[in-house]
């Protein structure tokens, strides 16, 4: 077992955003949580990532317990993840950005920076070396040397998935990768996914809206609504579900995306 | 077409530095000369000031207490018969430990509360310059610093400090010193770690980076420049009191700093030199000096919040943009990656 | 004890100073999120036209008091819009050190036109009464009073009024109120008004007491961002609070311990408590 969620909750003065919540991921696969908005999946996220602090639960990651801990302790240990609205370093160049992905990997400190030592040398040629693997997967070759404010949309989308994937993570948090895309750039998003999916046995856990896309991805699919998982299963039997239909998808809306 | 670029660069810093060399030969006027070392010592503790608020995205307003703590440090070691190549070192890592103290709780606030607890402390630093009289000599300060221990060195014989010439060298070299770390940190991962917090510290933590940590080794560094530059002033300038730690002179840093473009090398040393030559050759406005200052600060930035020297790497990286475009454009083509 | 009292007198009149100015900075920094470094030197600027109106033109104290308080509502209206509204989407960093500029311009200023040497202005209430072995010129107890007054009318004027309310609703929800119709430029320039006229008035109620000078601003103004990080930001009684605790213990701590540290304590305690509560006593959790 990957990951493992107890009986998660958060309160944000006396709301409840996420309530007794709890979850496996096992090696290898690619989950999906869906559900409304405002159901508590980005906040999900946040409490696995040490974002917001949990009221209550306890979350094993490789059987140690990380719940807490800081955001860059929980990266380090190798869950990295993205942002529903997308974050880079949007000051910085497309490489620049991707070889801050890999900082949790390098231990050069300011003696070694300043005195260029040997192995200081090595572990930038490692970062060189990592950052033009992911520019391939993420198929940003040509806009390497840009400034990420020049990308568009899209690619701006891909970046944000290359960065976090930088650090080879054990864990690939996604949220919502596709948000605000229009449908050819969704499939593009798509298609990456089940690359790092099933040619880097990544482990994904996936928030999405768009039905279609979670149907042609996920392995298995959690449903969440105010804050409490409502289904779970593989998408073909949730699909079927008529206490998901009923309580948030909506007849209407499997009909037209399938 | 990167390579041409790189060359360019190359020519203009061997010519600033062929110039910088060569200045002491074509000068005389002992005017000047005091001009250009305060232009270094300042950019030193401009380059500085410059990791931390431009790079780090963390407004330091306690640069000069730093600044002073290294004076100070200099002034009391050596007036107590220390040599100056041991109390220059040590003042310098007396600024950066006290800054490490300081920095351990200021730090974990952000924005606008770290610059008014840093703003505290450089308050705090100078009532006490100025009160702990036994050993700081109170208001009216330490006289007679002397200058620093001649040096022995093979093949060129003994290099006496007295001489003017030889204080501008030594300044220059200190400024090539900062410059160069400032050049390998800003060029590495751990440099980019630095701007990744100011950029976005939430993301840079979510990828693994300690943001804490990176700021306080950030703030540490520049604090260890401007107690290095504060140690050289005492000793070249011979005489110090609490105001070499005052809020004027980070004000003065900061306008330097941010006319010469935040987070450039080049820019703080371009401010440090320009706007003080431009203050000397405009005497009749000397007292509308700091009426001017505040007026371009807030000008500056409003309207170009990335200074002069930044406007011009912005110019440049448009224009290469437009290069980088069409051959991206072709070389996409080819791929059959873009329409 | 006669010490005592006569230090907790000075104390209170110390701290109704700077109550008056802690609650103008909450009210711009607090709510409208503008860290306006420049609080202290809008006051400093508030004491010298008083001043400049007393002995040009011979005007009596109340008149000049109000007439400085006009006229500095109207640089306050200007300061928002030309130093800090063009900044309002920046970091807060930008703002601050927009800020640091009008300070130089206000401080600079000053020294042209009326120089570097501190000024005394004539005293309109020179008489002293005894009280308990305690003296209290009457200027003194005026600036106690002259607080109380100025914070209820300020309480007044934003729960009473329809002007105030937008000023709370800013405060409360600044995209809400925009929703709902209230100009946020409109109300940015009435709080700035209002501060900037605050503090004014309290400059010309202390400057019979004290001397002025170009530099009486600059400590003041750090000390009103100490009272109000602890107050909480935007917190009127945490400012109000405040501003007489730190009076109080100035006041005591200077007549006790050691007069010329005095100024140490406010910020010692400023970095001390923000170390082990980065956003400050009251401050709400930043996520």
């Amino acid at each position: 077992m990957l990951l493992q969620v107890k009986n998660l909750s958060k309160n944000f003065s006396g709301l409840t955003a996420v309530q007794d919540v709890s979850l496996e991921v096992s090696e290898g696969e690619l989950l999906a949580i869906v559900g409304p908005n405002g159901a508590g999946k980005s906040v999900f996220f946040g409490l696995l990532t040490g974002i917001f602090k949990p009221t209550s639960c306890s979350v094993f990651f490789r059987r140690e317990e990380i719940t807490g801990m800081k955001p860059h302790q929980v990266a380090r240990r190798g869950i990295a993840r993205t942002f529903q609205t997308t974050a880079l370093f949007d000051q910085l160049r497309v490489v620049d950005n991707l070889a801050l992905g890999y900082r949790l990997r390098t231990k050069s400190g300011l003696c070694s920076t300043l005195l260029h030592t040997r192995s200081w040398a090595r572990e930038k040629q490692r970062v060189t070396d990592r950052v033009l693997e992911v520019l391939k997967t993420i198929g940003l070759s040509h806009r390497a040397f840009h400034f990420v404010s020049t990308l568009s949309q899209a690619e701006q989308r891909r970046l944000a998935i290359g960065v976090a994937l930088m650090g080879q993570p054990g864990l690939l948090l996604l949220d919502e990768p596709t948000g605000g895309l229009v449908q050819r750039d969704t499939g593009e998003i798509t298609e990456l996914i089940r690359s790092i999916h099933q040619e880097q046995g990544v482990t994904i856990c996936l928030i999405e809206h768009k039905m279609r896309m979670v149907m042609e991805l996920a392995q298995r699919m959690v449903v969440l609504n105010f804050g409490s998982i409502i289904a779970e299963g593989p998408p073909r039997e949730i699909a079927q579900d008529p206490k998901v239909i009923e309580a948030y998808l909506g007849v209407d809306h499997f009909a037209e995306t399938q | 077409m990167a390579v041409t670029r790189t060359l360019k660069e190359r020519w203009w810093q061997i010519f600033f530095l062929a110039l910088a060399l060569a200045l002491p030969q074509l000068l005389t006027s002992r005017y000047i000369f005091q001009i250009l070392v305060m232009g270094y010592l300042f950019s030193i503790a401009t380059l500085s000031l410059n990791l931390i608020l431009g790079y780090t995205g963390q407004a330091s307003l306690a640069h000069a207490a730093f600044f002073g703590i290294g004076a100070y440090g200099v002034a009391i070691l050596t007036k107590g018969g220390l040599s100056f190549w041991m109390a220059l070192p040590i003042s310098a890592l007396i600024a950066a430990s006290v800054g490490f103290l300081v920095g351990l709780p200021t730090l974990r606030t952000r924005g606008s509360y770290f610059a008014i607890s840093t703003l505290c402390f450089g308050v705090i630093v100078s009532i006490v310059a100025g009160n702990w009289i036994s050993l700081t000599g109170g208001y009216t300060g330490i006289v007679g610093i002397p200058t620093p221990t001649p040096i022995r060195l093979p093949w060129f014989g003994e290099i006496s400090f007295q001489d003017r010439t030889a204080q501008y060298y030594l300044v220059l070299a200190f400024l090539l010193l900062t410059l160069a770390v400032m050049h390998r940190l800003t060029g590495s991962i751990l440099g980019l770690s630095f701007m990744a917090v100011r950029n976005n510290e939430v993301l840079a933590g979510a990828l693994g980076i300690d943001t804490f940590r990176v700021k306080l080794l950030s703030f540490v560094v520049a604090n260890f420049f401007a107690g290095l530059a504060g140690g050289l002033y005492a000793s070249l300038i011979g005489s110090i009191s609490p105001s070499t730690a005052s809020m004027e002179l980070t004000f003065n840093w900061l306008v330097y700093l941010l006319l010469g473009g935040v987070a450039t090398l080049s820019g703080p040393i371009v401010g440090a030199f320009l706007i003080p030559l431009i203050m000397e050759s405009l005497q009749f406005l000397a007292e509308y000096r700091m009426l001017i200052f505040g007026a371009l600060l807030i000008a500056v930035i409003i309207y170009f919040p990335r200074g002069a020297m930044g406007a011009v790497q912005m110019w440049r990286q448009r224009v290469s943009g437009i290069l980088h475009r069409t051959r991206g454009a072709r070389e996409g083509v080819v791929a059959g990656q873009e329409p | 004890m006669e010490l005592f009292l006569q230090q907790l007198f000075n104390g209170v009149m110390l701290g109704s100073t700077y109550a008056i100015v802690a609650v103008g900075l909450t009210l711009v920094f607090g709510i409208l999120h503008v860290p306006n470094f420049a609080h202290g030197h809008v006051y400093m600027l508030g004491a010298y036209l008083a001043f400049f109106l007393m002995t040009q033109y011979g005007f009596g104290f109340w008149i000049a008091l109000f007439s400085s308080m006009l006229i500095m509502a109207a640089v306050g209206v200007i300061l928002e819009r030309v130093a800090y509204r063009p900044l309002r989407e920046r970091p807060h960093i930008d703002s601050f050190i927009s800020a640091v500029g009008t300070l130089m311009i206000l401080e600079t200023s000053v020294i042209v036109i009326w120089g570097p040497q501190g000024r005394r202005i004539p005293n309109p209430y020179p008489d002293i009464v005894e009280l308990f072995g305690v003296t209290m010129s009457h200027q003194r107890l005026l600036v106690i009073l002259a607080a109380v007054v100025m914070i209820l009318g300020l309480h007044l004027f934003i729960k009473r009024t329809t002007a105030g309310a937008t000023i709370e609703a800013v405060a409360q929800n600044r995209e809400g109120a925009m929703l709902v119709g209230i100009d946020v430029n409109r109300v940015s320039s009435l709080t700035f008004a209002i501060s900037a006229a605050t503090a004014a008035a309290a400059a010309c109620l202390v400057a019979p007491i004290f001397i002025i000078s170009p530099t009486m601003g600059a400590l003041l103004g750090m000390k009103a961002f100490v009272i109000v990080i602890l107050g909480g930001l935007g917190s009127i009684p945490g400012a109000i609070l405040g501003g007489y605790i730190l009076g109080l213990v100035e006041a005591l701590g200077g007549g006790y311990l050691s007069a010329a540290y005095k100024d140490v304590y406010a910020f010692g305690a400023l970095i001390l408590i923000l170390s082990l509560r980065p956003t400050g006593l009251f401050g709400k959790e930043v996520s």
